[in-house]
Formats: C-alpha cells, structure tokens, sequence
C-alpha cells in the first residue's frame, strides 16, 4: 500500500511527543553508564603515552597482585585474529585492525592506543592497578600529517600493508593503503575547451564527533559461557558481531543490550570497551563496567579524517562546468579505512558533468583510527569542491545560486561514480534558497553571505520490525534501532497512520539481539527509511490479520472485510450490514479467533532515496581580531516525507552546528611527540549556544517513491554544506579567502593583515 | 581521581594551624573550579586539601571604610548580584563574570582564580587594575598586600607555607573613575582567555585623563601593569593619538608564548586591540559618572 | 583511608552519604545515591551535563567534592518536576522536540529552570549566554531556546504578569 499522498494522512507529519521523552527530562532514562549489576567490577584502560612505538614488555604482575583487583588483560588475552575484512558495520571493517585497535599487539601507533586493562573492585583501585602495570616501549618515529605520512621516507606504520590500486603492484611498505579513482568522460578534452580554470587546494583538520555521553558498557559472563552486554552503541547487532568475532565467541551466546545512547554520529558504529570487558568479566566471574574519560574518549576513539583536498575545475564564460578534477588525501588514523571513497564520490554529485576525474588515497598515520562521522568524506571533499565553485562564481560574475541551477544534477544525471539519479531534489533546493527571504535581506558593513550545496547518499539495509497488537487494543512495535534522533516516534507514527489508530495506543521499543530479528544499525540515514520500510509493513501484515479476525467473527470472507481508521467495515452491502469492530474489538477477542495478532517481517531494504540540500550563511567579521560570528543560517533541504517534521528540522539544525563547529573552531592539536594537547571540551572547541543563531531549516518534500511514504534519509546531509558555506561566507564579507580549516581567528586575522597591513604603531 | 585527605576549619586560627602544620603537599579548596580539573586529570597530587569555606566571613561581600571587603572563597555569581559593587566597579564583576560558565561561576572565587597563578585568568587583570588589597592570614598573623604582588609566575604564589587569603579589600572608586575588562577568545563563552585587559581610568571635568591603571593578562608569565600604556593615557584625551599610543604600548609589554590558544604574534597584536576597546568602554563609563 | 559521613539536603529530603574525600559530588550521586540523571560528560566543567542546583546556583557537580555538601540543599534533575508535573521547562522541552539523544537534557533543564528562577524575561541572547556551559552536540540549540522562551512565557502568564 501506498501511503505517499500526504493529504489523506493523519498521523504521519504532524508533531507528537516521542515516547521516551518524559523519561529523558526527568533524568530516569538508562544509559550506558546508568546502571549497575549485582557483583559488578570497574574497569579501567592503560593507554599508551606514546604516538608511535614497539611494546617491549609488559609487566601486569604488580597490577594483579594489588588487592581488590580480580583480572588484568592485554593483548596476550585476546585472539590474535587474521587479516579478514567483513560488512557488518558502517563500511567494511577489517577485524584484525579492529582487534589490535581495542588492544594493542606488538606496537602501539598513536598517543592514546589500549594496552592493557584491569578490572577492580572499586575505581580508586582500579586506577591505582593502571599506575602499577609496566610497560617497556621502544619509541619509533611518528607522522601525522596526510602528506608527511605520504612523503618518501616517512615512518611506516604497519611493515605489511602495500598500496592497493595502483600498477604494478608496490614491493615497498607504504602508508598509502589505497589509492582509488573515478572517471567519466574525458578531463584532457574538457579542460582543452574550458574558458576558465579554476585549481585550488584546499586542507582539513581532523575532527571529533564529540558525543556528550563517554563510551560506557557493562557486561557478565556466566559461568556457562552467556554473555550479556548492555552498552551506548549505535547497533547492538554490531555489538554483539564485532565481540563475537573479536573473542572468538559463538554469536548465539552473546545478547547484546542497547542502552539509551547520548550521541553517535557514526562515532558509536564499532566497538572499543566492549570486548576487552568482556574478557576482564570471563577472567573475574564477575560483571564488569567500563566507563570511558572524556580524555579517553578524544585520545583513544575514532575521529573524522582530516585531510587534502585539491580541486581543478573548467568551465566556460557562461558557467556552464566542462570538466573537474579532484585529489583527495584522507587519514585513516593507525588502520586503513579513511572515507576516501565516499569523499570522492559525493564531491561533485549536485552537478552535472560530461568530464570528471577523481582520485583518492587512503592514508595511516599516528592517530586514533578514524571513525565514521555524519556523511562521511563528504564534508571534506565539498568544502573543496563547493569553495571552488564559489571561487568560480565570483570570478565570472554569476550569481552562486545562478550557477548552481545552470549546472545541477537532476533526475536523469549520471553520477561521477556510476548510478543516475532518480526522484531527487536538488534542484528544488538551490530554487527555495534563491527566492527565501534570507538570500535577499542586505548586508551591513564587515558582513557577507555564502552559499553551498551538498549530497549524500543515504542506505538501506537490513531491518526487522514487529508490531503485536495486545489485548486491550494497544499495539507495541518491537524494531532494532537504537534511537538517536527520535525515530521511536516515527516508527510508532507509521505504525498508528497503518494501523488507523491514535499514536497514543501505538508504543515503539528497541528491541535487544534477542528480542527482535537482525538490524543492520542506526547509522546511513537509514533508520526511518528501512527500518521504518519493515514497520510498515508488520503492520500491514497485522491488518491483514484483523481483517481475518473480522471476517471469522462475522463469518464472512476475510475478502468482504476492509479495513479503515482503524475499524473493520463489511465492504460493501453484499458482504452483510455488520457493525464496525475497533481494533480493540478484535484485540479482545483474538484468543477465541486463532491466537496473537502480531506480525514480524524482516528485510533488505532497497531503494533509498539520496538526499541534497543548500544553505545559506550570513556572517560578521571582526576585521581586527578575525573573529567570525554567525549571523543568520538557513538550510535547505530535500528531505522526502517528513514522518515527524520536529526531529527532520533537529536532524537539519544538529548537521548544520557540527558544521560550523568544523568550520571554525575544532581541530585535534598535537605537540611535537605526536601527543593530543587538547583531549577535553575546554580546547576542542564545539559551539555553545551563544555561538549560534536560531537555524531556519526548509523541507522541501521530493517524495522517494520507493519508500510507502515517501521518506528518504536526512540525518547527514546537512552536515556537508557548511564548511564551504561559511568560508564562501567570509570571502564575501572580507574578501578572505580562508582554504584551510578551521578558519580560526588566528588565521583569518593573519590572512587579513596580508591583505592589509595593520597601521604601525605610533612611534 | 586520587585519594586525597580533607579538612574543614571553621575559623582562621584553625585554618592557619591545618595549614602551617601539614607534610606533603596542601592546597586550599575555595570554589574547587580549578582544583578538581587539576586532581581528576593528574596535574597534582595533594596530600591534604583544606576547604575554607566554613570560615566565617570567607563568603560575602561587605562595605566597610571606603572599601569592598569580599570574601576570599566569594563565588562570582555573589558579585555579580551585588548591585553597588557592579556599579562602582563594573570590570571587576565582568571579569568575574566571564569565567567559564554560569556553572564555573557559582563556586569559583578571586582567591581560586588569583591563587591558581594562570596568567589568563580573567578576574585578576580587573582586580589588580582596581589596585586591589589582599589580606592574608598565616602563622605571623594577618598582613596585606597589593593584589599584584601574589602571582610569581604560572602555578606559583608568594604566600608563604600557612599562608592564605581572607579578604580582597577594593578601594572604592573616586568620582569620574571606571573601570572595564575584555578579554578575547575563539568563541563566545567558555575559552580561556588569549588575552585579557583591565583598565581602570579617572577623568577630569573636561575628559582628560588623570590617573589610570592598564592591566593586560595571558601575554607573559604573570599578569602585567602596563605603565607605559598609563603614561600614554594620563593627561590625555582618548583621540586617536592616544589610541595609537595606547595599543603599541601594550603590543610592547607581551611576552606571550604560542601554545594551544594563541600564537606570539596573534597575542601581541590583540593585546593592543583590546586595550584600545577596553580603554574606551573605561573611558565612556567614567565619563558619565 | 576512612569515609566522611555527610548530612545534607537533595531534593527537599534530608540525605545521608558516607563517601570517600576525593569523590565527586556526581560521584556521590551517580554511585551512592542512584541518582543517575546527573551525567558525566566531560569531568572538568567544560559540557554541564552535571549540573545541579546549590544553594540557588547552578554549578557543575563534577567540580564539587561529596563532602562540600554538608549542611547544603541540593537539586537534581530528579526534583524538578513537582510529582508527577513536570516543570514547564520539561514540558515544553518535549513539546518543542529540544532533546535528541537526552544526553545534556538533564543538565540544560535544570540550568534552564534556575535562569527561569532569576528572572521571567530572559532575552534570547540573555538565555544563550546563561545556557553556554551546557554543551549540546545533537540539536544546534535552536529547540532548546525556543523552549526555554516559550516556559518563560508560560510562567510569565501564571505569575499573572
């Protein structure tokens, strides 16, 4: 059924209170690190202080002996897993690296990296067991900047990774772990015919997704070899796979719990305390607890890539784009796995062009392993190309938006990296942002406006969802993803708009590993798409049950019975003039009519709907200090069916923040030894609420018809825009041409003062 | 967080004693807004910590004899909502006010944030402007001294073992004097200061300059007095002369480092912007006085 | 090392706690009084997911020895709401979706409420610059302002003004 006409809805689109909302503002929600079990020890990590060095030794003996401390683990104590690469995360995900990433073995790559742990029976002891383990290091060299670690001569990570994707096949260790390229048309022609060329460089910072809630997990063990973890992740059956493997457990004796979860954004779709504490709770016979530190949580988890983004674009005098050409150099951190293709191939998909050559390099270095982070790739690649195209604009006189709409991708386009383009609305959003209020309010002095676009593609994936109707009428909707935007209420809206009952009678929980069927987890903008896909249709199937019931209850065919605003109706004269029976109705009497009305269905969802969106950025600038304030923000978005428009605005308004945040302010910032001087919230910078104005969000709804009411992902692409907006921004207030972020006081003042040396000082 | 030993005096003498006869390391708990930071990540490891607060009259603000007695353990948000020091000395309160957040300054206390020695803490560039009194009690009994005189150098004080603050005794400002402190960092709220600056001025009938008092923090180890920034505004007007004057006397006076939150040549230039703008708001507000 | 017993008030009820000196006041809540809607973010004062309400100031717990509360009234998040009522901060944080994951939620309401203690009309930037020590990563702010105004304006009313 089709549910695509949002004129006949009544739920879906309109604003209720999500379900477990009361419990978060009176502070009873769980989260990971919420609760306690009966028995329970903390756990602590050692971290290495060191960027890049070979473990000598380690000497746990002290640690063990001290009392109150019931297991010690290092590497010695975890499988020495092979080199496998599996797709049962966010991206494919090499479970060696994985391992050796939860605990070092052998040596240690960034300031930061696990290398043993305790768990005691209080924390006083259990940080006092950490001092007492003794860890003999040799330092190596480090590298942390992409091209440094590129650069011949650089300390090489990891003695057996050789670049894959380049001919012939490289004899030497290197710390590119790939090199990837896309092609379509020829760039040698089009930049032949090109009028004006525009090449820049462009470079990224490595930032964190900077969730407020630490990493926390608690696990048992049983003496029966039942293992339960209840942890802040962002897919218990991720969980559950990567400590399966991890441990070398049967993933059947794993039920992985998801906790309520304070923030992810990608950071959260892999494991780090998980397994080591469930080897500190098998060795112990007692559950454990793991709390990361904020300092934990910056030194040892994964981070967006920072990176090197070099863009050449030819267009002609007109605007219209007749070739592109992009370099991408992306850190993975200590393990291969940057969002280099991603990267690559969102860079140019709002555009439409004949002639584009991509190429990408995966690159180690001596950090945290990167980790996925909202889009990722996208942000990095389109501050490139959508600064470049800004520059193009301002060079040719044309008005951004202008050309944007003269050159945008729309349904037909082939993309850069294969697909062609269906049911999208990108150009609905750069139409919205021309004629919005916003983009023709004037500007004072030191001011100025930028604009950008962005894309990303959004999964689907596998989900399972049940809906059972209970008793009294009530129905719960049992799916497996944990929740980190309000997507419980969305579930429970789609199931009350099929179902024909009020969202009140309708309840959504996650389910744990046991309780629900596989679901790939929460992450992609997948969440209202597919897993939203498989609650509607449990709830389909659950009609199609009380239209049965209906029809054994009136002895008529289940074909005579239809079913409406949540009542079964005889259809028609000929099927018998019966009363209507309420949901209720049947819910009462479903013992008497075949049992349960329940319905689980699980899926592979396809068919999910890429998203654009453009924004707008007004600033100030504070032309002595450099210092930018942002005025004004309005994104724009193609967002398919707003389910529940409150969390689609959260989800536009969250993206666009990070952004800025991104933008001017947050970097990872080493010293000399490859050490993170700023591990706390004091020095990476994220925004606070006196750094922002209200952000305008517009949902333009360009239904994706192969979802049953037309939603497509949102959660990611507002955080592509920004970055570029913002520096499009300052250009135009300033005539600054800010290329490497963050754009941060310092550096814009010292880029001004270039352009315009500060009167001396009196004499 | 380490273990760590506690004690509560309810007085002076009782605090003098605790202090001056502790082995180890002892730090004095006020606010605790940057103590804690300092025990939970390792900085320090203290054998005793000696909170003042049950110390009567440690917290409170009081007029006595022409001046502002405050409390040493005082949070800042008992100085903001004091209506006649915000009045007679508006910087002091701002630079209060601009530690950290609403949070930080429902405990952090002038003691805490001069004790602490950081040469970006943003009260102290006010208060030593104000030309602030310290009094200290320790085993000699209480002594005074001027504000300025505490911070040696990062982390480092010149009170003696047994030694803390009671009081900060703020003379009360004289007709046409004003004060006003702006520091500059990243984001709006919640930074440490890459520079502060603390102005305190007093005009005459006409507008010109007859005493002041230029305070800059964060660009050397300790907070600086800039005379030669006073000099460039006593007998002046605040022109553009003065101005410029004013900004390269400040840019002269850093000696900043480049770390994490600024650069030597970033600081220096801010210092002379900031006090050119915080001279003028000191300006204005003595003015209309 | 021997524990401090300490008398003190959480809530509106008289509370009890034996803790060690080093713990924190988040600690004490979190590990010995079950007290688990304070959370911990940060641990150095920079996210206020912590906050709590001493004496009529909000202040960061993770900032606070255990011991420092003897002979004070404490608030939490769990006493905001008045039984089963919530606050109007609560209510219309849900009503405005200005939470996401929940995580700061329950130190922004309780910072929120303490501004809204102070004073019934708070300009946006007033509430912006009251509310910069509370980190959110999820919602940009936006929501969370307009639910904060929008309980203002709604004890504005009750209070008849």
């Amino acid at each position: 059924m089709s549910y695509l006409d949002k004129a006949g809805l009544k739920v879906v689109g309109t604003r209720p209170i999500r379900p477990d909302g009361v419990d978060k503002v009176i502070g009873r929600a769980s989260f990971g690190a919420d609760t306690t079990m009966p028995g329970m020890l903390w756990g602590k990590v050692k971290r290495s202080p060191h960027a890049h060095a070979r473990i000598v030794k380690i000497d746990t003996s002290k640690a063990a002996a001290l009392p109150g401390v019931r297991a010690v683990v290092t590497s010695a104590d975890f499988p020495n897993i092979a080199n496998e690469e599996a797709f049962v995360g966010e991206g494919p995900m090499n479970f060696r690296d994985l391992s050796r990433n939860c605990m070092a073995r052998d040596k240690v790559l960034y300031d930061g990296h696990a290398v043993a742990a305790v768990a005691a029976t209080s924390q006083a002891i259990a940080d006092e067991a950490l001092d007492l383990i003794e860890v003999e290091y040799q330092v190596l060299p480090h590298v942390i900047d992409v091209e440094a670690a590129m650069a011949d001569g650089a300390p090489i990570l990891h003695e057996d990774l050789f670049t894959q994707g380049v001919d012939p096949k490289p004899t030497k260790a290197s710390n590119v772990a790939k090199k990837i390229t896309f092609t379509k048309g020829d760039i040698a022609k089009g930049f032949a015919e090109a009028e004006i060329v525009i090449e820049r460089k462009y470079t990224t910072k490595p930032v964190h997704q900077a969730y407020l809630e630490p990493h926390a997990c608690i696990v048992a063990v049983g003496s029966d070899g039942q293992c339960t973890v209840f942890s802040s992740s962002q897919g218990q059956f991720m969980v559950r796979a990567y400590c399966a493997k991890l441990l070398n457990i049967d993933i059947a004796n794993i039920r992985a719990i998801p906790a309520e979860i304070g923030g992810g954004f990608g950071g959260k779709t892999l494991v780090y305390l998980e397994p080591v504490a469930l080897a500190l709770s098998k060795i112990s016979g007692r559950p454990v607890k793991i709390v990361m530190s904020r300092e934990d949580v910056f030194r040892g988890t994964g981070p967006a890539a920072g990176g090197v983004i070099e863009v050449k674009i030819g267009a002609k005098k007109s605007g219209r784009i007749v070739a592109a050409e992009l370099v991408l150099k992306y850190q993975a951190g200590a393990f291969p796995g940057s969002p280099v293709g991603p990267g690559c191939m969102c860079a140019f998909a709002m555009y439409d062009l004949d002639n584009v050559h991509i190429t990408g390099y995966d690159v180690v270095s001596n950090r945290p392993k990167v980790a996925a982070y909202r889009a990722p790739g996208a942000p990095n690649s389109s501050f490139g190309v959508e600064s470049c195209v800004d520059e193009l604009a301002r060079e040719l006189g044309i008005d951004p938006l202008a050309l944007r709409e003269m050159n945008a991708a729309r349904d037909g386009t082939k993309t850069p990296y294969g697909p062609t383009l269906v049911n999208v609305g990108y150009l609905q959003t750069v139409e919205a942002a021309k004629n919005h209020a916003h983009y023709k309010t004037p500007l004072g002095p030191n001011q100025g406006r930028g604009v950008a676009s962005g894309f990303w593609f959004n999964i689907g994936g596998e989900s399972s969802a049940a809906v059972h109707i209970n008793e009294d009428g009530t129905a719960t909707v049992v799916e497996g993803n944990p929740d980190i935007g309000g997507s419980r209420a969305s579930m429970a809206m789609m199931a009350a708009e099929v179902l024909g009952i009020s969202y009140d009678r309708v309840r959504a929980v996650v389910g744990d590993t046991a309780s629900i069927g596989f679901t790939f987890l929460t992450g992609g903008s997948r969440v209202t798409f597919a897993t939203g896909m498989a609650v509607t249709q449990a709830a389909e199937k659950v009609v199609e049950q009380l239209k049965s019931r209906a029809a054994a209850i009136w002895d008529i065919s289940p074909e005579a019975v239809e079913w409406k605003d949540g009542k079964a109706f005889p259809a028609g004269a000929n099927a018998g003039s019966f009363e209507p029976l309420s949901l209720a109705d049947i819910a009462v009497k479903s013992g008497r009519t075949g049992g349960p009305i329940s319905a689980e269905v699980s899926i592979n969802a396809q068919g999910a709907g890429p998203g654009f969106a453009t924004h707008i950025c007004d600033v100030e600038v504070d032309r002595e200090t450099g210092h930018v304030k942002i005025l004004r923000y309005t994104a724009v978005q193609d967002v398919g069916r707003a389910i529940h428009p409150s969390y689609v605005e959260g989800q536009m308004q969250g993206g666009v923040t990070q952004g800025i945040g991104w933008a001017l302010n947050e970097e990872y910032i080493y010293d000399k030894d490859g050490r993170l001087e700023n591990p706390g919230f004091l020095d990476y910078r994220c925004p606070v609420a006196s750094d922002l104005p209200m952000i305008e969000t517009v949902m333009v709804e360009v239904p994706n018809p192969r979802h049953p009411f037309g939603a497509r992902g949102v959660g990611e692409v507002p955080i592509v825009p920004p970055m570029a907006a913002v520096a499009n921004a300052i250009a135009d207030a300033v005539g600054a041409r800010m290329r490497d972020l963050p754009m941060s006081p310092p550096k814009l003042s010292a880029v001004l003062d270039e352009q315009n040396p500060p009167r001396l000082a009196a004499e | 967080m380490p273990r760590v030993n506690y004690a509560a005096p309810s007085s002076v003498d009782e605090a003098v004693k605790v202090l001056a006869g502790a082995s180890g390391l002892t730090k004095v708990l006020s606010g605790g807004t940057d103590l804690l930071v300092q025990l939970r990540s390792g900085r320090i490891k203290p054998d005793l910590i000696v909170d003042t607060k049950r110390i009567p009259g440690i917290i409170g603000i009081r007029e006595e004899g022409g001046f502002f007695i405050i409390g040493a353990a005082t949070p800042g948000a008992m100085l903001s909502s004091h209506e006649a020091l915000e009045h007679a000395w508006p910087g002091i309160v701002e630079g209060a006010d601009l530690i950290g957040s609403t949070q930080i300054q429902g405990r952090a206390s002038l003691a805490g944030n001069l004790c602490n020695a950081s040469p970006a803490a943003d009260s102290v560039p006010a208060v030593i402007a104000a030309r602030t009194i310290v009094v200290i009690a320790g085993p000699g009994g209480k002594r005074e001294a001027a504000a300025e005189s505490i911070c040696t150098g990062p982390g480092r004080t010149s009170l003696a073992k047994g030694e803390f603050i009671v009081e900060f005794k703020i003379p009360k400002p004289k007709p046409r004097q004003c004060d006003a402190y702006l520091r500059f960092i990243p984001r709006t709220e919640m930074d440490i200061a890459v520079v502060g600056c603390g102005v305190n001025v007093t005009l005459d009938a006409g507008g010109t300059c007859t005493d002041a008092r230029v305070v800059l923090g964060a660009i050397a180890p300790t907070t600086v007095i800039v005379d030669d920034a006073a000099k460039a505004l006593i007998g002046h007007k605040l022109d553009e002369a003065t101005l410029a004057a004013l900004d390269a006397a400040a840019q002269k006076a850093c000696k900043p480092i480049t770390d994490k939150r600024g650069t030597i040549e970033y600081r220096t230039k801010i210092a002379g912007v900031l006090a050119r703008r915080t001279a003028t708001i000191a300006f204005e507000r003595a003015a209309a006085r | 090392m021997s524990k401090h017993h300490v008398t003190t008030t959480i809530n509106g009820e008289p509370t009890e706690y034996l803790c060690e000196a080093q713990q924190t006041m988040l600690d004490v809540l979190r590990d010995e009084l079950g007290l688990t809607g304070s959370k911990e973010g940060c641990s150095s004062g920079d996210c206020g997911a912590c906050t709590i309400i001493l004496d009529g100031n909000i202040v960061c717990s993770c900032l606070m020895l255990g011991v420092e509360a003897e002979g004070h009234s404490i608030q939490t998040i769990e006493g905001i709401a008045n039984g089963d009522t919530l606050h109007p901060v609560q209510q219309k944080f849900l009503e405005h979706a200005a939470l996401q994951c929940g995580f700061c939620t329950p130190g922004l309401i309780v910072a929120a409420k303490a501004l809204l203690d102070t004073t019934l009309n708070p300009t946006e930037e007033e509430a912006r610059y009251w509310l910069a020590g509370n980190l959110c990563r999820c919602t940009g702010y936006d929501k969370v302002l307009r639910a904060v105004m929008d309980a203002a304006s709604v004890m504005r009313a009750e209070a008849g003004q």
